[in-house]
């Protein structure tokens, strides 16, 4: 009866505290402006579905793809294991499902062996980190904290792993034993093999499994609870963030309705303006940006697929894709922070330009797209670059020189290079 | 072959004063007017144009930058001043069908014009060709073989990623009965040539690497005899590697325009 009341104390505090940071993140998100993703919504849920749902961006690289997938597949079936746990803490019951019989041995020994699929593509996913050390893993924003944060996610999952095949295996060593409470139920495919390195007195395996059974359920709260401030967000957000997606052609850049207003203006003096968002042009700190920025930044679990075919970056400029949705979030996470402790309207001095991405990193993007081609979940650095840029040169005026000549070219010549407009037609007389 | 033209590009003044309409615009973009090599593509274009007998027109020097650098380098003001002033002209010309010689073009009237009052339907050069290839207007006849030449074809990035097109100019490689080898990064993995984004107008970050030779290094690993491109930004930077890394006498670069007109002798 205390194991129950302690359980659904602790279920409920996870809960409670879970939300309560989701509702701060949800509040983060909405200091952006607004964007309307709401149009073609049958092709966005297709969107999601393949993106999200069937991973198929991962396919461009196969191993790492084919790992993940065991991991996710492993991760989201287990978790019905979760709600039989949730039942038994609750009631106090012990394996509640095991009354469908065939259908329940089944069920444990396919979560068996897709349990041992995670643990196995956790471990090499850690070698390819920290032994092989591949090169998408590191760079200048791959800091002591989020090379940690991956470890620990990837550690978190292998130990919940470990607990239910150990538990299993005490468990099924109880049901010979012939314990009470323990019903003989289940398939043990790979926990079979775990049974010799128990002890055999009945105590002992009480304990394992009553252990394990506590530290799994209470690892999957405690992950739930991590999940806001890891990367490993991108489990719940890759879902939204596919379906919001960016469905225009590529090579489109937004126009900016403000400036719309302020040209035809100029142009028809006679000219009604359309509503348009006040602010300023571009992008100086995060709550310049669009929310879908904003969720793109949570979204992000720094994989570095962006950053490693970014030609910038590939050629050694400053520019990392990646570290651009990083610097975002955390600038938007302290801003949220600001908030918090002293309202709306402070003004810590920062900004999202300058005091986390510098003009050289902004400067060396080519627009390419090939960072939003690559990223898996359909996160867009180059929105966020190209905000930047527009508040740098239309509200600082303050770009490189020699684009500021090109800029004054277009303007007075209609070209981008100093040749007379009346020269334009000359290619068709000269050889 | 001369590289001189035989005949007058018409603009679209003259036809509206003779009382004719075209069929298609053709805008030749900044590049593929003053860039002395992109005008070599630009004349290509209006020899294929000319050949197979569409009613096309230029607009001469009422055209203007689209603003397409501009916008890139985040002016959004003097993006949509050119693309206000240059719609104001399409419309009154009663344009329904455009051809660019530039991805960045084709890319901006296509997506970015739209919003702004300008609706056409915009194709890439290339996307003609094809189009004229598969309608059996253009053929691989009459001209220099490229039998057995090894071509490699570099994607524009605003014509490939920006826009899904990549079909259409290796059709156009396909009907010369060449070796078409690709590029490691290639289609939607391809890597850009470094001009994208307002970069062909300054000079490049600091780094280790310029991304042109990045690419050219790639291209060349193919061993190729052509390598082919479909904007004059890209042409610039990839001849300008091709001749860094010494290889000029042996490597052309060429764009898919020039390429079909060398192989039907036009």
């Amino acid at each position: 009866m205390i194991a129950q009341i302690i359980f659904i104390a602790i279920t409920l505090a996870a809960i409670a505290l879970f939300s309560y940071n989701i509702k701060k993140v949800i509040r983060n998100i909405q200091l952006g402006k607004s964007a309307d993703r709401s149009d073609q919504p049958q092709k966005r849920l297709m969107t999601m579905l393949k993106v999200a749902f069937g991973q198929t961006k991962m396919f461009f690289r196969p191993i790492p793809a084919f790992l993940h997938l065991i991991v996710y597949a492993g991760f989201v079936i287990i978790n019905i294991e979760v709600l039989e746990i949730l039942i038994d803490g609750i009631f106090g019951s012990h394996r509640i499902f095991s009354g469908l019989g065939f259908i329940y041995d089944f069920l444990i020994g396919s979560f068996e062996i897709l349990a041992f699929g995670v643990w196995l593509g956790c471990a090499i996913f850690l070698i390819r980190r920290n032994v092989i050390k591949l090169k998408r893993f590191s760079g200048v924003e791959m800091t002591k904290w989020p090379r940690s944060d991956a470890n620990y996610i990837l550690i978190s999952e292998i130990l919940l792993m470990t607990a239910f095949l150990l538990m299993n295996a005490a468990d099924a060593k109880l049901q010979a034993l012939g314990a009470h409470h323990y019903t003989n139920a289940g398939a043990f495919p790979i926990s079979q093999y775990l049974q010799n390195l128990l002890p055999n007195s009945e105590g002992a395996l009480v304990a394992i499994e009553r252990g394990c059974w506590w530290f799994h359920i209470i690892g999957i709260l405690a992950f739930l609870n991590y999940l806001p401030y890891s990367k490993h967000f991108h489990i719940l957000f890759a879902f939204p963030n596919t379906y919001f997606s960016n469905l225009e052609p590529k090579g489109e850049f937004t126009n900016m309705k403000s400036v719309t207003n302020e040209v035809k203006a100029m142009l028809d003096p006679s000219f009604t303006p359309e509503e348009a968002e006040p602010g300023r042009f571009g992008a100086k700190d995060v709550n310049d940006l669009t929310w879908v920025n904003l969720m793109n930044a949570y979204t992000c679990t720094e994989c570095g697929r962006c950053t490693s075919v970014c030609p910038a970056n590939i050629t050694g400029k400053l520019l990392s894709p990646r570290k651009i949705m990083m610097d975002t979030r955390d600038r938007m996470e302290e801003v949220g922070k600001n908030i918090d402790k002293t309202g709306n309207g402070f003004d810590d001095g920062k900004s999202l330009i300058d005091s986390y991405i510098s003009r050289e990193e902004i400067w060396a993007c080519t627009s390419c797209n090939a960072c939003t081609e690559a990223c898996p979940i359909n996160i867009d650095p180059l929105a966020i670059i190209t905000e930047l840029r527009r508040y740098a040169v239309m509200e600082e005026s303050q770009s490189p020189a020699s684009i500021n000549t090109m800029l004054g070219n277009i303007e007075n010549n209609g070209a981008p290079w100093k040749y007379s407009p009346a020269d334009r037609f000359n290619w068709a007389k000269e050889s | 072959m001369s590289e001189q033209l035989n005949f007058e590009v018409p603009t679209m003044a003259e036809l509206i004063a003779k009382g004719e309409e075209s069929e298609i615009l053709f805008w030749v973009g900044c590049a593929g007017s003053y860039d002395e090599r992109a005008q070599k593509t630009t004349r290509d274009i209006c020899k294929i144009l000319h050949h197979v007998g569409i009613k096309y027109a230029v607009l001469g020097t009422e055209e203007s930058c689209t603003g397409d650098p501009a916008k890139r380098a985040g002016n959004e003001f003097l993006f949509q001043m050119q693309a206000m002033t240059n719609i104001e002209v399409l419309n009154a010309y009663n344009i329904k069908k455009i051809v660019t010689g530039c991805p960045h073009c084709f890319n901006t009237i296509k997506n970015e014009y739209p919003g702004l009052g300008g609706s056409y339907e915009v194709i890439h050069h290339t996307q003609l060709i094809q189009q004229l290839i598969d309608e059996g207007k253009l053929k691989a006849e009459g001209g220099e073989s490229f039998k057995g030449k090894k071509i490699t074809y570099h994607d524009p990035c605003y014509l490939g990623r920006g826009n899904g097109v990549y079909e259409a100019p290796r059709k156009a490689l396909e009907v010369l009965d060449a070796q078409l080898v690709e590029m490691k990064r290639c289609k939607s993995n391809g890597l850009c040539c470094g001009a994208g984004g307002a970069q062909m107008f300054k000079e490049p970050e600091k780094g280790i690497k310029d991304i042109n030779i990045e690419r050219i290094e790639e291209a060349l690993e193919t061993q190729p005899n052509i390598i082919a491109a479909g904007c004059p930004f890209c042409m610039t930077m990839i001849s300008d590697g091709v001749k860094l890394k010494d290889q000029d006498q042996n490597v052309q670069v060429l764009d898919i325009a020039e390429i079909t007109v060398r192989a039907n002798g036009l």
